[in-house]
């Protein structure tokens, strides 16, 4: 494999290959109750609680659409660039399974409520757009649990009539890397617009992946295999890098690939034939006659788009105009929004002369360290921006060193005390009083005195040594600003 | 006072409210008769203790505001009923008892109606003879031997029988008007959206609808009335104004232009059927109307249309009996063979062969050639009627292409048994309502019906034809109580 700039080809003997990727993010829709019943949609609630006489698919049971589920998807299109379509059709995905009550999945499959859009990466070498083919509604199904008994499969339904949202990519990817920007994007998206948590590890995010591969610099898709169901980024990444090179192998050893359906087996990191395209179910998709095509008026979507939060891609530029931040940084700050949260309360509280750069050093740097340590998020920081801000403060206006800072730091993580508050307590003040520092480097110049001389014959480097015992004199606390202009003016 | 049960709805209502019948009177006349006439079939569940329970109560505190004061009343066996087993006629539900109660039933017994049993159907509403049903024929009053026609074939009989003062159906292709037509009894297959399809087993969801069937048209009036409500749990109900049906009928219909259309004289009719339709014609004209010459171009391709869009529907609206969740399972190897035996044995024949064929016309490389083709097909029978309608305020036609068969005599011939609806069908399609009144007897003296079709909503004006015509024809069903013992 080699990686000429950011670009990712496969490599064998003379050949390049280059990976082409599409995928299909399946996306919990946030919200209280089911996309066609009222039953709740807690996570983790003990199995089958959570289930009505519609998600259960009694004789005579109809559903009903819940309009804000109706409303997060079309947030979601507005998020993502995407054109809404004012009528939409709920179809029916017609198979058996024992977690499918209806027998079969209200879907939308000929008229999407949103069609073509366009999302955004930044990656190390410039952005780059993803085009968006469609974004539908749907229902999950239920959960067959098969380990809880040797003879009999259990079947929970909490799951079942749970909206989704599945967000249909181009085949714009080309990498692994890209993939998992983008899906990080989508989940960045979301969680601005409050449409879907993006939480992985409960299924709320999702994705089917398509990969085919082709000779670089062909235009042509290759025969594309479908990896369902990976619920990682890290999978993602693992199942493409195999998949591709599964490709690659067949294509130099002149075989072809087959259309398929496959599975990915986390525990051998490899991918496997789940269905051929001749096994392929046929779903017999028609219009669900218990729902009248799905109408939404201009005003209704207006309404929505004026409510619309700031989103990452247009965050990213007012703090780049505003706070005079990097494109770097602000693609850190922006990139979840707690964290963009919580950048934006410490500008707020540091107040008029504030240190901008000095803020992002501390959340990027210090604060980030200690939260992957402790393996939080920024929701459950142990500092509040409040804090963060009165700390930054006290650097930029002096009253404590950066390396005083640190120490400060430290001792706010233990119930996120007032920073101001510690300073005084333990004294650790600067030292900026010009007539107490003078009377301090006396002191040491007195006590190295031969130093002294050697330094104004020329040895320069002694400088430094000067400082360092000043500084050590006062505990650390001297101005180290004033320290060299007073020893510059002494020596 | 005539015996009860030779009562209508509206002399019922009347007495009770007047307190010259207690409603438990009327419910134990309607028991013992519906005890005495086992041999009819009707009933798939029977529910008298109870109801001779509830009739005592409504006694001992009667709220004679309502509109069906304690009245008894059985119903179709594809309503679900809380608490009392629900069938739809199938072996595959044959121990499923709903928690839950459709919306119709609820109006119903919101007005003070007393359930007195569930009523024998074709195995989900699927056929024109009852003959379909897991639970056994049913017999046709007007003769031993006879269908009462289907699928609503145990509403019809109960009612033309007088086991059940009136009664409700479900009509997807013609399951209320053509029985009414084969046991001399009224059905009204009211617009689609006009009734609540919450709690009904589901046949094909674009053309069910639930309806009154009743001995006149008065009656008819007064349950669709009661049954008619905007219900949001069913995202195809329509919230639009309904009239006070049974307050507003009236028999004035002159000046009402009456349409005739012309392909509604298929080849084969009987002429009896010619001459009824023309009696009609006649009767119409009598009470003032007038009636125009119309044509509706693409009633030929309603049957088709109908047996594509039905079963396709069906198809899907049955997969949920899959014995995981409810109702009747075989044991089977693994999830794919239980299914297969449970869908085997729990289905019949006819149920099966729709299933298969709604299976067949969704399926990929088949969709656009039947199914879709269908749908524009559909559309092209709902723009003749609304050409129709530019004209013309309601449509004449037969109800049926012939009077009641033999039990036996159309099983083994399916299409046969679907030209049944030939004249019903075309109505689901475009979503209008139809009503059925009896309007004759043929050479054997078994009933006929003609059927008013209306516009969308227009309820009220068929219904006042028909009240009209029912006067002017004053049929007399000949019913001899050969069955009770």
């Amino acid at each position: 494999m080699s990686k000429n700039n950011s670009e990712y080809l496969i490599s064998r003997k003379d050949n390049q290959y280059e990976v082409v990727i599409g995928l299909e993010v399946h996306a919990q829709v946030l919200s209280e109750s089911k996309l066609f019943s009222t039953s709740a949609t807690k996570f983790g609630a003990e199995p089958n609680t959570q289930v009505s006489l519609v998600d259960a698919a009694f004789p005579g049971m109809l559903p009903v659409i819940n309009e804000f589920c109706v409303k997060q998807a079309i947030k979601t299109g507005i998020g993502l660039n995407a054109k809404i379509n004012k009528r939409s059709v709920f179809d029916r995905k017609n198979y058996f399974y024992a977690d499918l009550p209806q027998g079969y999945q209200i879907s939308q499959f000929k008229d999407p409520i949103v069609g073509e859009g366009k999302v955004i990466l930044d990656m190390p070498d410039g952005q780059k757009e993803v085009g968006i083919e469609r974004l539908h509604l749907e229902q999950d199904a239920g959960k067959s649990i098969h380990d809880l008994d040797p003879q009999n499969t259990f079947v929970d339904l909490n799951r079942s009539g749970v909206a989704l949202m599945e967000i249909v990519s181009k085949p714009d990817l080309r990498s692994p890397n890209e993939v998992s920007v983008y899906i990080k994007k989508l989940r960045s998206i979301m969680r601005y617009l409050g449409t879907c948590d993006g939480n992985m590890q409960e299924g709320s995010l999702r994705a089917d992946v398509n990969v085919s591969v082709r000779a670089k610099g062909s235009k042509e898709l290759g025969t594309r295999c479908e990896i369902k169901n990976v619920n990682s980024i890290k999978f993602m990444q693992m199942a493409i890098e195999y998949e591709a090179n599964r490709q690659v192998d067949l294509i130099e050893e002149g075989k072809s690939i087959d259309q398929e359906t496959r599975l990915f087996d986390t525990k051998k990191n490899e991918t496997r034939s789940m269905r051929s395209k001749e096994d392929a179910h046929d779903y017999r998709y028609f219009p669900d006659p218990d729902l009248l095509p799905l109408e939404v008026s201009d005003k209704f979507i207006a309404d929505l788009k004026n409510n619309i939060p700031e989103l990452p891609d247009d965050k990213k530029k007012r703090f780049i105009n505003e706070f005079k931040l990097s494109p770097y940084e602000a693609t850190i700050l922006v990139s979840d929004i707690d964290i963009a949260k919580y950048f934006e309360e410490v500008v707020a509280k540091m107040g008029k002369n504030k240190d901008m750069k000095l803020a992002v050093n501390w959340i990027t740097g210090e604060l980030f360290a200690v939260l992957n340590n402790k393996n939080l998020e920024i929701s459950q920081s142990p500092v509040s921006a409040k804090n963060l801000a009165i700390l930054v403060n006290l650097i930029k206006n002096g009253t404590i060193s950066g390396k005083i800072a640190k120490t400060v730091f430290e001792l706010m993580l233990e119930g996120d005390k007032d920073p101001q508050k510690i300073v005084e307590e333990k004294g650790l003040k600067q030292q900026s009083d010009p007539k107490a520092l003078e009377a301090l480097i006396d002191k040491i110049i007195n006590d190295n005195r031969e130093k002294a001389i050697e330094y104004k014959q020329g040895k320069e480097k002694l400088f430094g040594f000067f400082v360092g015992q000043a500084m050590k004199a006062s505990g650390g606390k001297a101005n180290p600003q004033l320290i060299n202009e007073i020893l510059k003016k002494k020596l | 006072m005539s015996e009860i049960t030779n009562q209508s709805l509206t002399e019922l209502v009347e007495n009770v409210k007047n307190k010259k019948l207690s409603s438990t009177d009327i419910t134990k006349a309607f028991i013992e008769r519906s005890e005495k006439s086992k041999e009819l079939n009707a009933y798939i569940t029977e529910d008298f203790t109870s109801a001779l329970d509830k009739a005592k109560k409504f006694d001992q505190k009667p709220n004679l505001d309502l509109k069906l004061p304690g009245i008894p009343m059985a119903v179709k066996d594809l309503f679900c009923t809380k608490g009392i087993k629900t069938t739809a006629g199938s072996k595959i539900l044959n121990n499923f008892v709903p928690t839950y109660e459709s919306t119709v039933t609820e109006n119903i017994w919101n007005e003070g109606a007393i359930l007195l049993g569930k009523l024998n159907c074709d195995e989900f509403a699927m056929g024109s003879s009852n003959e379909t049903s897991f639970f056994g024929n049913v017999q046709n009053p007007i003769d031993k031997n006879f269908v009462p026609g289907g699928s609503s074939g145990g509403s019809a009989s109960a009612v033309a029988g007088k086991l059940t003062p009136i009664t409700i159906g479900t009509d997807t292709g013609g399951s209320i008007r053509q029985p009414a037509s084969f046991t001399g009894t009224v059905g009204l297959k009211p617009t689609y959206g006009s009734c609540s399809r919450y709690g009904i087993v589901a046949f094909a969801s674009s053309l069910d609808q639930a309806g009154p069937m009743a001995q006149n048209v008065k009656d008819c009036a007064l349950l669709q009335e009661v049954i008619s409500s905007y219900d949001p749990k069913d995202s195809t109900s329509i919230d639009f104004e309904r009239n006070h049906y049974s307050k507003e009928l009236t028999n004035n219909i002159k000046g009402k232009k009456i349409g005739i259309p012309k392909e509604y004289r298929v080849d084969g009719m009987p002429k009896e059927i010619e001459e009824l339709w023309q009696k009609g014609i006649q009767y119409v004209k009598d009470c003032g109307a007038e009636t125009i010459d119309i044509s509706l171009p693409h009633t030929s391709y309603a049957l088709p249309t109908y047996y594509i869009v039905a079963p396709a529907e069906a198809s899907s609206n049955l997969a949920r009996y899959d014995g995981v969740k409810y109702g009747f399972r075989a044991s089977g190897e693994n999830l794919i063979d239980m299914y297969e035996k449970t869908r085997s044995e729990g289905f019949g024949a006819e149920v099966q062969r729709r299933i298969m064929i709604g299976t067949y016309v969704l399926s990929s490389g088949y969709y656009d050639a039947y199914y879709l083709k269908a749908q524009k097909v559909r559309n092209l029978i709902k723009n003749d009627f609304d050409e129709a309608y530019k004209k013309v305020d309601a449509i004449l036609t037969p109800s049926t292409p012939s009077s009641a068969f033999k039990i036996g005599e159309k099983t083994n011939d399916p299409v046969s048994m679907y030209l049944n609806d030939i004249f019903t069908v075309p109505v689901n399609l475009a979503g209008l309502p139809g009503i059925s009144i009896p309007a004759g007897h043929d050479s054997k003296g078994y009933p006929l019906g003609l059927q008013i079709i209306g516009k969308a909503f227009d309820e009220q004006n068929i219904l006042n034809i028909a009240f009209a015509m029912e006067q002017k024809i004053n049929f007399k069903n000949k019913i001899m109580d050969w069955w009770i013992k």
